[in-house]
């Protein structure tokens, strides 16, 4: 499992399982051949200028229909999931003054998934802030800051961490928009790496999104590709609503080869991997590469599954799932989350409630247990849902 | 941690602050003696402090401090030979750190607490000839003292109204009134203000009406929160008076980014926060003061030490000597005040602000008062503490009357005045329940606005809904609030 190659359809990705945390040094090599790959030929410099040559290309809002269409029709740029996350928080920042970052190690250091890399010597100690170890006084901060006219991107160094913030982002965050009548706006962006890794421990494995899924007044967005990673980045940043985004710590080694020019996605859409006919299957961030495995397997073995990538957590994207529900009639939904008060619970009965009609069967949720996770290799394997256990429930579905 | 970050790319940092943000090496003479910062100890050695008039009257007390450790070890120190030279330093991140053979623990009491600095004796004469220095003429005094009346007013009878069963909740700020006048006037309006919920007289120094207060207190649709809130949750965005919220202490950190906001703008203002004695146990205000002092931030920290969280008094909350002391703590510049004697706090808060805009630093204020009402209409505080102590309290140490004593010391007020003024605006407050009665609720459209910027399909869906329920059963539902 350690060293599959995970695939998709359209891309071969490359999955690498060493955390980046741990191996600086190996990241180093490999940004530097990233630069020489561009197919255009531009240097370093002339991507990193202000205004540079790429806003000749602008395209916002860009809505994602087929989000990987290959490098066949237009030439891109190959990117790691990390940078092309980071490529989004450089552009906003050159776009917006005041945008700017504070979490803890994300200026000289870089950020400890190396998102925020380069940003601190390029836009100075007070943009991209490292702060002392208090989460809920820095998203205070960050609330503060925002309702006074900044756009602050709030990292949380694991997303577990941000359970010390919970007061802050559920009474203030999503409250005093509301509460003050409008008057005052809260445009932060809440990110930060979570779901289950390679053995960090059970502290360092929690989906927060859903604790956080029930507090009024926030959006969230979990990404999985580079492609929609960068896409999200920009569009939470542009939000002038506090926005959470999602990343997982074993997605940012992804390659992908994605636009030159800028695009901007939709914070509120689902994204379609694979179409299909037979069943439709529900997912987000890590657990898309898990599916997209068993739906190779269900192909060989004469399935049909359509895929797709819910991406928007809250609000759900109803429209797209509501179509691929009346086309297939029979819904898995498959996540990381535990199996009480998750994602998958939520979706289960949002979808109960508004195409019951549709349905030929009961939504089958595959989740994790209801387990702080475990250590041991062996165990934290059983406890997130695998491609055997995606491939037996569409068969039991389909039957 | 931060020292080694502090170390280890230090003279980044500096250059990089100078050169980006045009930060200039702070040279005055009076942060010297005022904070003991790491970072100016390791860039260039400060002349030391001259002796000004005015800082003095100000500075004396806590320059004082700074040259005599407050713990009683220090006595003991003090009395010590000298250390021999150089070998007995320890050069660590943050300061060079001298050796003592010695083992001494520092004490968990102090012997003389931290002085009080007042302007105004309880007669409400001042007893410093320096007074004239203060600048206070007799239109700024007579303008803070009727916002101080006006807000005993307003709470006497906004209070009553909520006994009468017209407004649900109210907390007054009786005692405290030259806490919220006082420090207002200190500051410019394009300051922000952080209140707690115990603030609204900030408000009422930058404009204001009564009827906007009465009309939040109504939840009507002409107030600026749109009835979401509960009353004394006043917020207004042209004042720059950010809505309160009932959580204790979360303003605090909210400020620090309000300010690191109007550093990286480069803006000629500060930001002040207030918080009571209780709301100086929580987390948040202690990494936001933290905060502050590494990010040299312009906030004035003012804590309303008046002596008790709803029940529970000082001696409850904390063992230290109040809150002042916790400023050095941080590396933070901070002052002990009377917080009854208005032109005290006022003198304060304008030295705090001139202080946190050309330092960059922030700064603690805290002003000893007592919080002579209830905690709120919930709460009836006799069932924790002697009637006779809130009647002290109520009298010489009364912050209207002793500022109402000086004022009329100085021929600019008198009884006749007074009771006319009390009239007056005791009318236009009753006037202004009355009006704020009449008008309508806000409408069920806004229970789901400004959720977000644009209501999504849920919210959208579930609004549809409850309209179709009220239109079915509107006998069920309350008849005043329009659909």
């Amino acid at each position: 499992m350690a060293s599959s190659i995970i695939q998709r359809i359209g891309a071969a990705t490359s999955f690498d399982t060493n955390n980046n945390y741990f191996h600086r040094r190996s990241f180093s090599g490999r940004q530097s051949s990233f630069v020489v790959v561009r197919s255009d030929g531009a240097n370093i410099t002339t991507r990193l200028k202000p205004n540079g040559g790429r806003t000749h290309h602008l395209v916002t809002n860009a809505v994602a229909t087929k989000p990987h269409t290959s490098a066949a029709s237009k030439p891109g740029h190959e990117i790691l999931l990390f940078d092309a996350l980071r490529e989004g928080l450089e552009e906003e920042m050159d776009r917006d003054p005041r945008v700017c970052i504070m979490g803890e190690d994300v200026g000289h250091y870089g950020g400890s998934y190396k998102v925020t890399k380069g940003l601190a010597p390029k836009y100075g100690d007070l943009r991209v802030l490292d702060t002392p170890i208090a989460e809920n006084a820095f998203t205070g901060m960050g609330i503060g800051a925002a309702m006074t006219g900044l756009r602050p991107i709030i990292e949380g160094m694991n997303m577990g961490f941000l359970l010390l913030a919970f007061n802050q982002i559920s009474n203030n965050c999503g409250m005093l928009h509301y509460t003050s009548g409008g008057q005052f706006k809260i445009p932060v962006v809440i990110r930060g790496p979570g779901g289950v890794g390679r053995q960090l421990g059970a502290e360092h494995s929690q989906r927060l999104e859903s604790y956080f899924q029930s507090i009024p007044g926030i959006q969230m967005v979990a990404c999985s590709t580079p492609y929609n990673a960068k896409g999200l980045m920009k569009a939470a940043i542009r939000s002038d609503n506090p926005v959470i985004l999602f990343e997982h710590v074993l997605l940012y080694n992804l390659k992908e080869t994605i636009p030159d020019e800028e695009y901007v996605l939709n914070l509120e859409e689902a994204e379609m991997v694979r179409p299909g006919q037979h069943v439709t299957i529900l997912t987000y961030s890590r657990m898309r590469y898990h599916v997209m495995q068993a739906a190779k397997t269900l192909v060989n073995k004469g399935y049909d599954p359509e895929v797709i990538d819910i991406r928007s957590l809250k609000p759900f994207d109803l429209h797209t799932i509501g179509n691929s529900v009346k086309k297939t009639h029979r819904v898995l939904i498959v996540e990381e989350c535990m199996r009480t008060g998750g994602i998958g619970a939520s979706l289960t009965a949002a979808i109960n409630e508004n195409f019951h009609d549709y349905l030929d069967a009961p939504i089958v949720c595959l989740s994790s247990q209801d387990v702080p996770t475990p250590y041991a290799g062996t165990l934290e394997e059983w406890t997130v849902v695998q491609p055997p256990q995606i491939v037996a429930a569409v068969e039991q579905l389909c039957q | 941690m931060a020292s080694t970050y502090l170390t280890k790319s230090k003279s980044f940092i500096i250059h990089t602050l100078k050169s980006k943000l045009h930060y200039t090496t702070r040279t005055s003479h009076f942060t010297n003696s005022l904070f003991h910062h790491r970072l100016l100890h390791t860039l260039s050695p400060l002349p030391p402090v001259p002796k000004h008039a005015n800082y003095y009257s100000i500075g004396k007390d806590y320059v004082a401090r700074r040259s005599h450790a407050t713990t009683s070890a220090s006595s003991q120190i003090n009395q010590l030979p000298v250390e021999s030279p150089s070998s007995q330093i320890l050069d660590f991140p943050g300061g060079k750190v001298k050796f003592t053979k010695n083992m001494i623990f520092t004490s968990n009491s102090t012997e003389e607490r931290v002085n009080c600095y007042r302007v105004l004796d309880d007669n409400g004469q001042p007893f410093t000839d320096d007074i004239d220095l203060l600048k206070i003429n007799k239109e700024l005094a007579l303008k803070m003292y009727t916002n101080m009346v006006t807000l005993e007013v307003m709470d006497t009878v906004f209070y009553e109204s909520q006994r009468q069963g017209r407004i649900s909740f109210y907390a007054t700020t009786t005692g405290e009134e030259a806490i919220n006048i006082a420090s207002a006037a200190a500051l410019d309006n394009n300051d922000f203000v952080f209140p707690q919920y115990r603030e609204p007289g900030a408000l009422l120094w930058r404009g204001f009406t009564l009827q906007e207060f009465a009309n939040q207190l109504f939840g009507n649709k002409h107030e600026y929160g749109k009835g979401r809130q509960m009353p004394v949750h006043y917020g207004s965005r042209k004042h720059n008076y950010i809505t309160v919220a009932s959580t204790v202490a979360t303003q605090i950190p909210h400020a620090v980014g309000a300010a690191y906001s109007l550093k990286m703008e480069k803006q000629d203002s500060c930001v002040i926060t207030y918080f009571g004695d209780g709301g100086t146990s929580t987390g948040d205000f202690h990494a936001a003061l933290n905060f502050a002092a590494v990010l040299e931030v312009p906030v004035i920290f003012f804590c309303r030490n008046n002596g008790w969280a709803i029940s529970t008094p000082v001696n409850e909350q904390f063992r230290s000597d109040g809150v002042v002391v916790r400023g050095k703590a941080y590396g933070v510049p901070s002052i002990r005040i009377d917080g009854n004697d208005a032109l005290a706090i006022y003198n304060a808060v304008c030295e705090a602000r001139k202080l946190a805009i050309n330092e960059q630093t922030p700064v603690l204020i805290e002003a000893l008062t007592y919080r002579a009402g209830h905690h709120t209409t919930s709460d009836d505080s006799t069932r924790y503490r002697s009637v006779d102590e809130i009647e002290r309290w109520k009298g010489d140490q009364n912050p209207v009357k002793r500022l109402k004593k000086w004022i009329e010391s100085k021929g600019w007020w008198d009884n006749v005045a007074e009771s006319e003024y009390r009239s007056n605006i005791r009318k236009q407050v009753a006037q202004a329940i009355q009006v704020a009665e009449q008008i309508e609720k806000p409408p069920v459209a806004d229970m789901f606005n400004d959720v977000y910027d644009v209501p999504p399909r849920n919210l959208n869906e579930q609004e549809a809904f409850v309209r179709k329920t009220v239109k079915k059963h509107r006998e069920d539902y309350p008849a005043d609030v329009p659909l």
